[in-house]
């Protein structure tokens, strides 16, 4: 019996230093870069003048549906109020006394991507080259924990489909034919017709596409040109959530434009932490530790219960 | 197991009583809804939304409901591993309920998942696996659910051993003793799995952590919900034993969930210690002073009281409080994980949820299915504790 109670102490033992192991390291564990091409875009919401051209051209490059919004009418309306299952980008407005700010919301291609870290079965995937994080139907089974998990609420979902998709911006993936070249203007960029729509309808440039590399260097030369310029003299999306490959530069607090204040750490570092703590930091040593632990402490107490009931036959 | 098979016997009697058929309506009105859900999509029947993408199909159906299916692995830990072989007439019934509410919990994954036609290639694809908590919680909760029909399925034997056909008889004998003597390890995936997906249940609000309020976003998360779960299986073996004594006419066992019910009062206790502990340490106390420190002090509040009111071995040995401590048990481990999944999830004001009558049909009729099940089986197959007073001493 005491023996037995040893055994079980052991076995939580296993569990409680498999689980206390990975309170800790969250921030020890290694950092993920973006890859060394990745790709991204430079939003300047103090140049978007809300003309809304990228939304209709994001639509006609991803054969989105129109959405008719609260208006309810298909055929006369185009009107989404947020981002949805036809709406892969979106302009939106803040404003505040006299102060007002557009705001162009689609994927951020995190570096580190916490829908990703959420799919099961990689459905949801960071391209190793351009960073872009895809989707892929065939492995997907609907379970919108990327949903759950994306810190910017960009992933959609068809909820009024039978056979529905995850609907996401993919930086506009499928339209690239040819690689990237450096052009004229200092960026790297898809020929037309090949990369991201909303950045070659741009009429003033608010939005432009490029390496982030080159993007984040431009978006510091702004800040540098125009002192006192720009929220707190940093481009959103540099370390923001662990980096992202969209970077935001704007007159107003991020925050009122719906960009959350995350931290330098990527999003899925805390979960990521706990569960390869218990299961992969030595491959499955935790779980196979404690079936052999259960698996001997059970067959013992099985053998002394037989044992006794066999003594307490004799007996009789 | 052979030699406990004695104290098992089938409750028998009428099935189709009128509560019996209320549960198949309501259950077959859950069907209905369902069916129209495959066909017009998630969005026809729910207020499921793009910023709540998770509602109560998940956090009760799933989240909840395999919790109170951890009534086995609760009882087993106690009675295998701990070696108290006094609780083994709770063991039967704890597996029956632990199989029901796991199984119904899978029904409800494939009709809250948008694409379930691909759920098989979860398990197949190994190539693709991720290290997604939630890839953990999938392929634990199928493996589980089989653990628990092998683990049940010596009660459909021993009533094939009494039929009449000798064929039928030889092959329900040697199904029996090849489980006998397989049991141990069967019984040690049965504690190791609910351990791993419990867990992982917890894991898994880690991943929307900016979404989730500071007072439930801590890396222990897992080690609450895995103990949370043993709680509510304590609870939910009191409440299925008292009511199985008096809708069923069985011997009670009141002495014995007494002294269930003074391990769970500890191990309730410790939990909400160690809830309040987490939370003083991290210097979140600051965020009580809200409306999430109500649903807070309503998790860690419930077990307190609980607790506190088992303490007394003069209240705890009473059928009455058993039952009231054993309901306030089961409501602090709900609280505790709907807040996880439903409460403490914020993605933006601008989103709301609150589950649409459609969608709670579904989880209505799928209640409603676990319990016309339960009673189903013990009364066809020996689950429940037999009449005779015959205790087992051990």
């Amino acid at each position: 019996m005491a023996l037995d109670r040893r055994s079980f102490i052991k076995t939580v033992a296993v569990g409680g230093v498999a689980a206390a192991g990975t309170a800790l390291p969250a921030a020890a564990s290694e950092r993920p870069v973006a890859p060394e091409g990745a790709m991204g875009m430079l939003y300047d919401a103090t140049l978007c003048i809300g003309c809304k051209t990228c939304v209709v051209a994001c639509k006609e490059a991803n054969d989105l549906k129109p959405d008719p919004g609260p208006w309810g009418d298909e055929r006369l309306y185009d009107a989404p109020l947020d981002l949805d299952g036809n709406t892969k980008n979106i302009i939106k407005l803040y404003r505040e006394g006299d102060t007002y700010s557009y705001m162009k919301q689609q994927c951020m291609h995190c570096v580190d991507p916490a829908c990703a870290a959420a799919c099961m079965l990689h459905s949801l995937q960071k391209d190793p080259v351009t960073g872009v994080v895809g989707y892929d139907p065939q492995y997907c089974v609907g379970c919108r924990y990327c949903q759950m998990s994306c810190p910017f609420n960009v992933t959609k979902f068809e909820f009024s489909k039978a056979i529905p998709l995850i609907v996401k911006c993919e930086l506009c993936r499928h339209r690239v034919k040819d690689a990237a070249v450096r052009g004229a203007d200092g960026f790297t960029r898809y020929p037309k017709g090949q990369g991201q729509a909303c950045c070659e309808v741009c009429p003033r440039g608010a939005v432009i596409s490029g390496r982030r590399d080159e993007l984040l260097a431009e978006a510091k030369r702004r800040i540098a040109a125009a002192p006192g310029k720009y929220f707190e003299e940093r481009v959103y999306g540099e370390n923001d959530g662990g980096g992202t490959q969209v970077l935001y530069l704007s007159r107003v607090p991020f925050e009122d434009l719906g960009l959350p204040k995350l931290g330098t750490e990527g999003v899925p570092r805390t979960a990521y932490a706990v569960q390869e703590g218990i299961y992969y930091k030595i491959p499955f040593a935790a779980p196979i530790g404690m079936f052999a632990v259960l698996a001997a402490v059970i067959y013992r107490n099985k053998r002394a219960e037989r044992v006794q009931g066999a003594e307490g036959e004799a007996k009789r | 197991m052979s030699h406990h098979e004695a104290v098992h016997a089938p409750v028998g009697g009428r099935l189709m009583t009128r509560p019996f058929m209320l549960l198949l309506a309501i259950a077959a009105v859950g069907a209905v809804v369902a069916g129209y859900r495959f066909i017009n999509g998630i969005g026809s029947v729910s207020n499921l939304s793009n910023g709540y993408p998770w509602g109560i199909w998940i956090a009760i159906d799933v989240v909840v409901g395999t919790a109170i299916g951890c009534g086995g692995y609760a009882v087993g830990l106690l009675v295998y591993i701990l070696n108290k072989g006094k609780y083994h007439p709770l063991v039967r019934p704890a597996v029956l309920t632990s199989l029901l509410g796991y199984g119904l919990a899978v029904i409800a994954v494939v009709i809250d998942l948008g694409r379930f036609w691909g759920l098989w290639k979860v398990p197949i694809y190994v190539w693709r696996w991720s290290h997604s908590p939630q890839l953990e919680v999938a392929l634990c909760v199928a493996a589980y659910a089989m653990v628990l029909v092998i683990e049940l399925s010596p009660a459909l034997f021993e009533k094939l051993r009494s039929g009449a056909a000798s064929g039928t008889r030889r092959f329900a004998e040697g199904a029996l003793r090849l489980l006998e003597k397989n049991f141990f390890w069967i019984l040690a995936l049965g504690l190791l799995l609910p351990t791993m997906h419990q867990s992982s249940l917890g894991t898994m609000m880690l991943l929307p952590g900016p979404k989730v309020h500071p007072l439930w976003f801590t890396p222990w998360l897992p080690l609450l919900f895995v103990v949370n779960c043993i709680i509510m299986g304590f609870a939910v073996v009191t409440l299925e034993a008292t009511f199985s004594a008096v809708a069923f006419g069985r011997p009670r066992e009141t002495r014995m969930l007494a002294a269930l019910l003074q391990v769970a009062a500890w191990v309730a206790l410790g939990w909400a210690a160690f809830r309040v502990i987490v939370v003083a340490l991290s210097g979140k106390l600051g965020y009580l002073a809200s409306g999430f420190g109500v649903a807070f002090l309503a998790e860690v509040g419930l077990l307190v009281v609980a607790g506190v009111m088992l303490l007394s071995e003069e209240r705890r040995s009473q059928p009455v409080w058993q039952v009231r401590a054993a309901i306030l048990l089961l409501l602090g481990g709900i609280v505790h994980r709907v807040n996880t999944y439903l409460v403490a999830f914020r993605p933006g004001s601008h989103f709301s949820y609150f589950p649409a009558v459609p969608e709670l049909l579904i989880t209505f009729g799928i209640i409603a299915a676990e319990v016309a099940i339960y009673i189903a089986v013990v009364k066809t197959l020996p689950i429940l504790q037999g009449p005779s007073p015959a205790k087992t001493a051990a």
